[in-house]
């Protein structure tokens, strides 16, 4: 699996992509991999604000919940009204399968955050 | 196999085979084809001897003196309080010769207590656990599946029967249709060895690669059965759940001579019940799972769900709770407790899913 290398990561297995202050939020595909099969997503309302590593919502696999954690901080201004009914979008496509737009409070926050190839590379170490 | 695995009650098993689609397609390969199980975790005690029944009719609530030979029957094995030491399968394999199979978790504690409570009748009691390896082929697709690798005339078994017949060489194997995912299906019994048993399970894949077998995990075998409404240990039933409370009274009949168990429910048949089990479907988004708590409207708490989770088959969130006997009308609405939030459900009919009758 090529990771987007126009995205950053998080150890949690969330992906951002950013342009200036207009971020969009997923999970990877190593995230979808591990959880199975999607079958519930819940996301913030637009307008909601994110804190960086705080958890912004919740995924659910058939078998486990896991929390989504925030990579960077900022305004919700767009959620993919698609996961709602057919969150096994996330797992056809992870890195298409956007979750959250968000208004960066700090587009520097970024700077701390994993390229592709850190990415890779920690998930190969994670015995992933 | 590329399965992702699991610890359960001390053993790795697979939750689910990636290759095989995940847990969804695996719940309804079964649903719609044939899954196959490797249940081997599951325990086998065996009984034997000229009081064997009489020893199982005073552990076990069902009446085993229904059973013609060759016939099973879901059951229990009750503590004096009424409450489940474990449930179990019978099946009357002879004249004087009973198999109890049992779950996993509970092996030793199950064979101890039957050992235990038997001694006063003239009958063998054998651990038999490690001697098989318990290989379930589950789904409308199962009988072909099985009829290919056994000279045994499959059609002719009833549910919750079983026969014999020599599977891939192996002579004389107990074959029961018995499962636990609401489905028709078998449950083979083969010799523990593992070159056999790997054996037989690659002959089993083989012969179902035309009905588009998968194999399946414990997760599957998780939603299979909560969709059917059958029972988990630890969940909708356990030693401080008594048999009225977990609605298995079906299955244990007070009128049989006395067994452990038996006055304790009297009393409580008497005295009224605390709490019901029941069905839940979610009405409002979110997934119900195993020890949420269940809220009335107000927000009180007043219950809990012993299994929950989305139903592959259905496409529903499903889950199963105890609570008070005054919410457990259908119809009713509770509400769980999911993540802080209280998220409206409704009481339904149960099993969640019947498998569709079928002429022969």
């Amino acid at each position: 699996m090529s990771y987007p290398s126009d995205y950053k990561y998080t150890k949690e297995h969330e992906w951002i992509k950013a342009d200036g202050k207009n971020a969009t939020i997923g999970i990877t595909h190593h995230a979808q991999e591990s959880l199975g099969d999607i079958v519930f997503v819940e996301l913030p309302k637009s307008g909601t604000e994110i804190s960086v590593g705080k958890t912004f919502g919740s995924v659910e696999s058939v078998k486990a919940v896991s929390d989504l954690y925030a990579p960077a901080s900022g305004t919700v201004t767009d959620v993919n009204g698609d996961l709602a009914t057919a969150p096994e979008k996330i797992n056809k496509d992870a890195h298409g399968a956007w979750m959250i737009k968000v208004t960066l409070k700090d587009p520097n926050e970024l700077n701390g955050l994993l390229s592709a190839a850190d990415y890779e590379k920690f998930v190969a170490e994670e015995g992933g | 196999m590329g399965a992702k695995m699991v610890e359960f009650n001390g053993w790795d098993m697979p939750v689910e085979y990636p290759s095989a689609g995940g847990i969804i397609a695996e719940h309804n390969a079964v649903r719609n084809s044939v899954g196959i199980f490797d249940v081997s975790h599951m325990g086998d005690i065996r009984l034997q001897g000229p009081q064997a029944l009489a020893a199982v009719q005073h552990i076990s609530m069902n009446d085993a003196s229904r059973l013609a030979i060759g016939q099973a029957q879901y059951s229990a094995l009750l503590y004096p309080q009424g409450t489940f030491v474990d449930d179990v399968i019978v099946h009357r394999l002879g004249e004087d010769d009973y198999l109890l199979v049992i779950n996993a978790g509970t092996r030793e504690k199950d064979f101890n207590w039957v050992r235990d409570n038997t001694r006063q009748f003239d009958c063998k009691v054998e651990n038999l656990s490690d001697n098989f390896t318990q290989i379930a082929i589950q789904g409308p697709k199962g009988v072909h599946l099985l009829q290919k690798l056994t000279e045994a005339n499959l059609s002719a078994v009833k549910f919750y029967w079983v026969t014999r017949g020599t599977i891939c060489g192996l002579k004389n194997i107990l074959i029961a249709r018995t499962g636990y995912t609401a489905e028709d299906g078998f449950e083979i019994y083969v010799p523990a060895e593992e070159d056999t048993s790997a054996m037989v399970w690659k002959n089993v894949l083989e012969a179902g690669k035309e009905f588009g077998v998968v194999p399946c995990g414990l997760g599957a075998r998780n939603t299979l059965r909560l969709e059917g409404n059958l029972s988990l240990y630890g969940h909708e039933i356990s030693d401080t759940i008594n048999v009225l409370e977990a609605r298995l009274d079906r299955f244990c009949k007070m009128e049989k001579p006395d067994f452990i168990g038996r006055s304790a429910l009297e009393k409580a048949t008497f005295a009224g019940l605390k709490r019901t089990l029941v069905g839940l479907e979610m009405i409002e988004r979110g997934i119900a799972r195993d020890g949420y708590k269940v809220l009335d409207d107000s927000g009180r708490e007043i219950g809990y769900v012993t299994s929950g989770s989305y139903a592959p088959f259905l496409k529903k969130n499903i889950a199963l709770a105890y609570v008070p006997p005054e919410f457990g009308n259908v119809g009713s609405t509770v509400k769980v407790e999911i993540r802080g939030q209280g998220a409206r459900a409704q009481v339904v009919t149960t099993p969640f899913y019947k498998r569709p009758k079928k002429s022969a």
